[in-house]
């Protein structure tokens, strides 16, 4: 019988989890706390108008559907770049899986000034684009191919060990059943894949709403436009507006928990059906 | 499974059976396809950045990077990320040993908490402590009588760069002491190991590569982190700058080649930590491969 004794056989809990526990307190959940209290000061009336506010209303589309087609095409190139780096082999191949990691590593002031750079209509890539009439710099393209570079990590890195441990069985199962490599793709591997494609997709998505060093740069900061929520905040940051700026950001904070209770279940529901070797 | 970025072994792929892969020319167009993707968003950028820093000529680069601005805004970058991540290794050990070692009920919640900042925008991380301690905030006042400053100043940077990196040693070590169990420790214990003995000589040896690994990667963000300090620190040339603030004030004035030239720093810091990542996957590796 598993009493408090047997569960307490290795020392030092109460010192690591009240560490823990005092530590996330200070340094997470009360300044966190505090965003929401701050709103508190305002009536509903005043927060209401504060939130509804178009250019605010604006921003959260910006941020919102900009982040979306970012994780979708991380989702869709992520997923192909996992799927060759764990089933064929090339040359090279460690030195591309390294690559995976830049974005993860890198500044996001420093991806920001790059990515402005090349895309602008002097750059190296646009300068091919602006004949055609395709212009990236300063608008949501930009914003969206920025976000595409943050968040490749997440979806590569989420998908790639559950790509090397999926099994050969069923795939040869489909194919003893007589079904063609697309078919056994689409209809076999992928409903497989799907949960931790998900994953990887949120958290890629929840990255992208809140970043804000590498979009700042190339999105032009237009109101309305290209104006993207955290951007937003530190605007009203520089206008001694915090009221307005605590609000916007508890909206995003609501969202962020959101966004992050669901990427948890998503992964706990995952390695509960992972059946343990 | 609280990381998402763990320490992922780079297995050699042997040639799968041909009757479940794709044919030859199909494996082709797709490396290709992954190929000209992965060049055209990460390479590209990576390159460009050092490109546009030489575009003036190396004798600009070098002085842009030895300018008396650029030294102390490398020098703030240094102290605030020595005092950033020996306190989240701490916090990233007691965290992961509470949860690895032990059974308590809202273990998840936990961990989830542990994640809340890698979900919260980096403005938002910097405005929470403004709130707290900014002229108009919570502390703001009984600060100001006692001549302290926390916003617009270093400690401020500090306390940003903290909440940022929080997470990264946890999640790390978190998943990979959780998959060492408790045997060893146990084990122990029953032999009348104190705890301090218990952790030094049979926890630390087992998570060294996992622990080098998130303190590398707290190190990295802690130097890089840029949304969170730029709301803090009011940018005040030469003293509350920090490099990637830095990169930011010299494109906003034009000086690209500059601005280029302080971010490859950024850059070579990025691709260091990259490289001990390699290493550390090829130690852990090699010392798995010894144990099957």
């Amino acid at each position: 019988m598993k009493g408090s004794k047997a569960r307490r056989a290795l020392p030092g809990f109460g010192l690591s989890l009240g560490f823990t526990l005092f530590y996330i307190s200070l340094i997470v959940l009360i300044p966190l706390a505090a965003v929401f209290f701050k709103t508190f000061e305002l009536s509903w009336a005043e927060l209401w108008s504060t939130i509804t506010n178009p250019r605010v209303l604006a921003s959260y589309r910006i941020s919102f559907t900009t982040a979306l087609w970012a994780g979708l095409i991380n989702a869709v190139f992520g997923l192909l770049v996992a799927w060759v780096l764990v089933r064929y082999p090339f040359p090279g191949k460690r030195f591309i899986d390294s690559l995976v990691d830049i974005p993860f590593a890198l500044p996001t002031a420093v991806a920001g000034i790059a990515l402005t750079t090349i895309y602008a209509k002097t750059g190296w890539v646009g300068s091919l684009l602006e004949p055609l009439g395709i212009k990236v710099a300063y608008t949501q393209l930009g914003i969206i191919i920025a976000l595409v570079f943050i968040g490749l990590p997440f979806v590569v890195r989420t998908v790639q060990p559950v790509l090397q441990d999926l099994e050969k069985e069923t795939e040869e199962a489909a194919v003893m059943l007589g079904a063609y490599r697309r078919r056994t793709f689409f209809k076999v591997v992928l409903p497989e894949l799907m949960p931790t494609l998900l994953t990887g997709f949120a958290l890629a998505f929840a990255r992208g709403i809140g970043e804000y060093g590498s979009v700042v740069f190339i999105s032009g900061n237009m109101p309305m436009r290209t104006e993207i929520a955290p951007l937003l905040i530190m605007t009203k940051l520089e206008q001694y507006d915090y009221a307005g700026a605590t609000a916007i950001a508890a909206v995003m904070l609501t969202v962020s928990f959101i966004l992050l209770l669901i990427i948890n279940l998503l992964q706990w529901r995952m390695s509960r059906r992972a059946i343990p070797d | 499974m609280a990381g998402a970025i763990t320490v992922y072994g780079n297995k050699e792929t042997a040639q799968r059976p041909k009757h479940i892969t794709e044919p030859k020319y199909v494996q082709w167009i797709l490396i290709a396809i992954a190929l000209l993707f992965l060049g055209l968003v990460v390479l590209l950028p990576l390159v460009s950045v050092f490109v546009e820093g030489f575009r003036k000529g190396a004798d600009l680069y070098f002085k842009g990077l030895t300018e008396p601005d650029t030294l102390s805004a490398l020098k703030l970058t240094l102290i605030v990320a020595a005092i950033a991540v020996p306190l989240n290794t701490v916090f990233g050990v007691a965290a992961a040993w509470a949860i690895s070692k032990f059974q308590f009920k809202g273990k998840n919640f936990l961990i989830t908490l542990i994640d809340l900042p890698f979900a919260v925008s980096p403005v938002i991380a910097g405005l929470i402590y403004v709130l707290m301690f900014g002229a108009q905030g919570y502390f703001g006042p009984w600060l100001d009588d006692r001549g302290i400053q926390i916003v617009f100043a270093v400690p401020g940077i500090v306390l940003a760069t903290i909440f940022v990196t929080v997470p990264f040693v946890a999640r790390e070590l978190i998943p990979l002491m959780q998959a060492q169990g408790v045997q060893q420790e146990e084990a122990a214990a029953s032999l009348g190991a104190k705890g301090g003995s218990i952790f030094w000589r049979v926890t630390l040896p087992n998570i060294k590569w996992g622990l080098i690994y998130g303190i590398i990667l707290c190190n990295a963000r802690a130097m890089g982190e840029f949304g969170a300090v730029s709301v803090v620190s009011g940018h005040i040339r030469g003293q509350t700058n920090t490099l990637p603030l830095h990169v930011e004030i010299l494109y906003n004035e034009y000086q690209f080649s500059a601005s280029f030239a302080v971010a490859s720093l950024l850059v070579m810091l990025a691709v260091i930590t990259l490289i001990v990542k390699g290493i550390v996957e090829w130690k852990s590796g090699a010392s798995h491969a010894g144990n099957h």
